[in-house]
């Protein structure tokens, strides 16, 4: 509806302007670096590393079992995907044949997981946009897995559970009823939050329309997740590169439609996350009727020492692909570690998409590719 | 008893003092009344909008702080000592002042807002007569004095020497002084249909005749336009853009602290009630009992009017009307500044045109 400058017509002075580290809806300590003329905004620039704490090279004096609860405050909103994905690497670069019921555990706190992580994407937004209540009705959702995942393994936030060859607990007694009571509480919730804030006009007005990801921009920028797949892909790592148990479920993968506007635009990539929790929750009611049971610490070793040799793994996290390389070179720590961190190349595409716009909708535009600093920064 | 000054000057009248001192005392009293009224307003405002907003958020809201035997708990009151902690708070904070600030301007604008607000108090009746002075240009008045804050909002916004602060203060100096279209296009609806711009004669027209919100379409729709219009002008949700606190931390207000701070607030929740007052005397019928439009009770005593049944008419309507604003602000997103200005200049105040025209025919005919 509205983007326009037009130099010739507005010949004003440009103002930087400094959004961060200290501001309510930078979603922690980013520094967006905004060259605006008037409310419009000609350049974002965003500033990092406010929160670098030197992980890629910490982990070359570690051994890889301590390695796992530093993966965990990487995404401190999806720790089980990080220590997951960082347990799959040193798999595959050890070559252990995990048990069934270890990946189904997995499956089913990552999904778990990921409905968690995207509740809070989805209610942060809500609260970027302006609208207070949906983000405390999301926070006290989340608030009930996270309640799971402490009967599970006593941390709510941080829980290095997912070890390589393993997970760190089985599963407690009546985990599975009190996950299947979780979904049958939680699904009738999504349909508020859509009845409060994804179907409300003001809400439609603010984020359809505004700041369009075309599918070539993202797919050039290296974007992943749902900010991708709400421009109208469906990559989606769970089923183009089946990894751990997923080929094993029935689950579609939410697409952007551009119902309210145009296909990728700020609504899409919100929906898609509303649509993802209601896929992720089929998974997990999938898994917990066919797990299968046996030992989760059978495939644990004892010493993790992997031969010479490196290794790349993907694993689809609440925010994309997230990717280890492991180079190894025989010792008990590795040589080198580098990690994708698919919140990273999705904030590299914000100045493309939100210059033009107003103040106001780079904050919604912030909001809708759902960053988090711990992995931009690492 | 037409007023509360005039009402003073017939009781004092037989002390045989000089007439500038009379003046003087006629003056001080309302106005340290209407003073604290304004702090026992924000104050229990403040209280019911955290309970409104704990419940609405599926929280509790303020619990803990019991005073005067009242325990914390989950009841409403539960928390009612809050009220006197939050003041004590604010009152005893720092005042913390930028270095690079214009440390007179940044002083004097808090006051400069509250005046704006205090002023407006002067013409805005609590009940039949309970009124500072009601003067033959109530309306005009009113009016007048609620865009006075403005002025404060840009000599803070700009004082602050703060990039979010000027932000905060031009949005909303566009969109105060763009609401005052619609809303001065409304009231004069009612002035023309009613004949008269004091407070009284607007109410006692609604009592030999209908309230206005039924009394034609027109006026209906115009009622809707105001309430949308004073919750833009208030700074409201969904039109709180001036200090949206997602973009702009907390828009003209973020240097301020403590005491100044605080009379931002308090001329916050006053110029809700004055507009709540305003929409509930100008458009529900002032201190009128609802029962006087059904009528159809036989008796007086059943329609529970008169002067203390006013006060209570008169502060139910307005507390509903700021409750419907806090509903809104817990509901809705926000807009953004350019959607703002459509609304108002593409919506409401064409839209308030055409009533203003279509009010005079309809009157004409019927």
């Amino acid at each position: 509806m509205f983007k326009v400058i037009d130099k010739s017509i507005i010949n004003a002075d440009e103002m930087v302007l400094n959004m961060g580290p200290q501001h309510p809806s930078t979603h922690g300590v980013l520094r967006l670096r905004i060259i605006t003329d008037g409310e419009i905004v000609s350049k974002v620039e965003p500033v990092i590393g406010y929160l670098h704490r030197c992980f890629e090279k910490h982990c070359e004096n570690l051994s890889y079992e301590q390695i796992v609860p530093f993966t965990d405050r990487c995404d401190y909103l999806a720790s089980m995907h990080m220590s997951h994905s960082y347990s799959m690497a040193v798999e595959k670069l050890m070559d252990v044949e995990l048990p069934e019921r270890v990946e189904y555990i997995r499956v089913v706190v990552a999904e778990l997981q990921r409905i968690a992580s995207h509740l809070i994407a989805v209610g942060a937004f809500g609260l970027d946009v302006g609208a207070i209540t949906p983000f405390t009705w999301t926070l006290r959702d989340r608030e009930r897995i996270l309640d799971l995942f402490e009967m599970l393994c006593g941390a709510r936030l941080l829980y290095n559970y997912v070890w390589p060859g393993g997970v760190s607990h089985d599963l407690p007694p009546n985990f599975i009823q009190k996950t299947h009571e979780f979904l049958d509480y939680f699904l009738p919730q999504i349909d508020e939050y859509n009845q409060v804030l994804t179907t409300n006009k003001i809400f439609i007005e603010r984020s359809a329309d505004v700041g369009v990801l075309p599918l070539d921009v993202g797919i050039n920028y290296g974007v992943s997740g749902p900010s991708l797949r709400a421009s109208g892909t469906s990559f989606d790592l769970r089923k183009d590169e089946p990894y751990s148990v997923y080929d094993k479920f029935d689950f579609n993968i939410p697409v952007g439609e551009g119902l309210m506007g145009t296909v990728g635009d700020c609504w899409d990539r919100y929906y898609v996350r509303v649509l993802e929790m209601k896929e992720s929750a089929k998974i997990v009611r999938q898994a917990l009727d066919s797990i299968p049971s046996g030992d989760v610490h059978e495939a644990l070793p004892k010493k993790i020492r992997p031969k010479k040799g490196e290794v790349y793994s993907r694993y689809e996290s609440a925010r994309g692909d997230v990717g280890f390389y492991i180079k190894s070179d025989g010792k008990n720590i590795p040589q080198r570690l580098k990690m994708r961190s698919p919140a990273y190349c999705n904030l590299s595409v914000l100045n493309e998409i939100s210059s033009g716009w107003m103040i106001s909708d780079v904050i919604t535009v912030l909001g809708s590719l759902d960053i988090v600093l711990g992995e931009i920064d690492r | 008893m037409t007023s509360i000054v005039d009402s003073l000057f017939n009781y004092i009248s037989f002390i045989n003092i000089d007439m500038n001192i009379l003046l003087l005392f006629a003056i001080v009293v309302p106005g340290l009344i209407l003073f604290i009224l304004m702090a026992l307003n924000v104050m229990l405002s403040v209280y019911f909008e955290r309970k409104v907003a704990a419940f609405m958020q599926d929280r509790l809201g303020p619990m803990e702080v019991g005073i005067f035997g009242f325990k914390g708990g989950k009841k409403f009151w539960g928390g009612i000592g809050q009220i006197f902690a939050d003041t004590v708070k604010l009152l005893t904070k720092e005042d913390i002042m930028p270095a690079n600030a214009d440390k007179f301007l940044m002083t004097i604008s808090p006051f400069i807002i509250v005046i704006g607000a205090l002023l407006t108090f002067i013409g805005i009746p609590f009940s039949d007569g309970l009124i500072v002075s009601d003067f033959n240009i109530g309306i005009l008045y009113i009016i007048a004095m609620s865009s006075v804050g403005v002025i404060g909002v840009i000599l803070a916004g700009w004082s602050s020497n703060n990039k979010w602060s000027l932000y905060g203060a031009m949005r909303s100096a566009a969109q105060i002084i763009s609401y005052e279209i619609p809303i001065g296009l409304t009231l004069l609806l009612i002035v023309i249909v009613c004949g008269s711009l004091q407070v009284s004669d607007i109410v006692s027209w609604q009592a030999n005749h209908r309230w206005f919100i039924i009394h034609s379409p027109f006026t209906f729709i115009a009622f809707f336009i105001y309430f949308i219009s004073v919750i833009a002008e208030t700074n409201r949700t969904p039109f709180d853009i001036p200090e949206a606190e997602s973009e702009l931390v907390a828009g003209w207000m973020t240097e301020f602290s403590g005491f100044k701070w605080s009379i931002f607030f308090m001329s916050e929740y006053a110029n809700m009630l004055i507009v709540s007052l305003v929409a509930s005397f100008v458009f529900l019928g002032g201190w009128l009992s609802p029962f006087t439009i059904i009528n159809v009770f036989p008796h007086n005593w059943l329609i529970f009017d008169g002067f203390y049944w006013g006060i209570f008419w008169l502060l139910s309507k307005a507390i509903f009307l700021v409750f419907v604003m806090m509903w809104f602000r817990w509901t809705f997103p926000r807009l953004r500044v350019d959607q703002l200005m459509y609304v108002c200049w593409k919506v409401f105040i064409p839209f308030s045109l055409a009533n203003l025209f279509l009010v005079t025919i309809w009157e004409l005919i019927f």
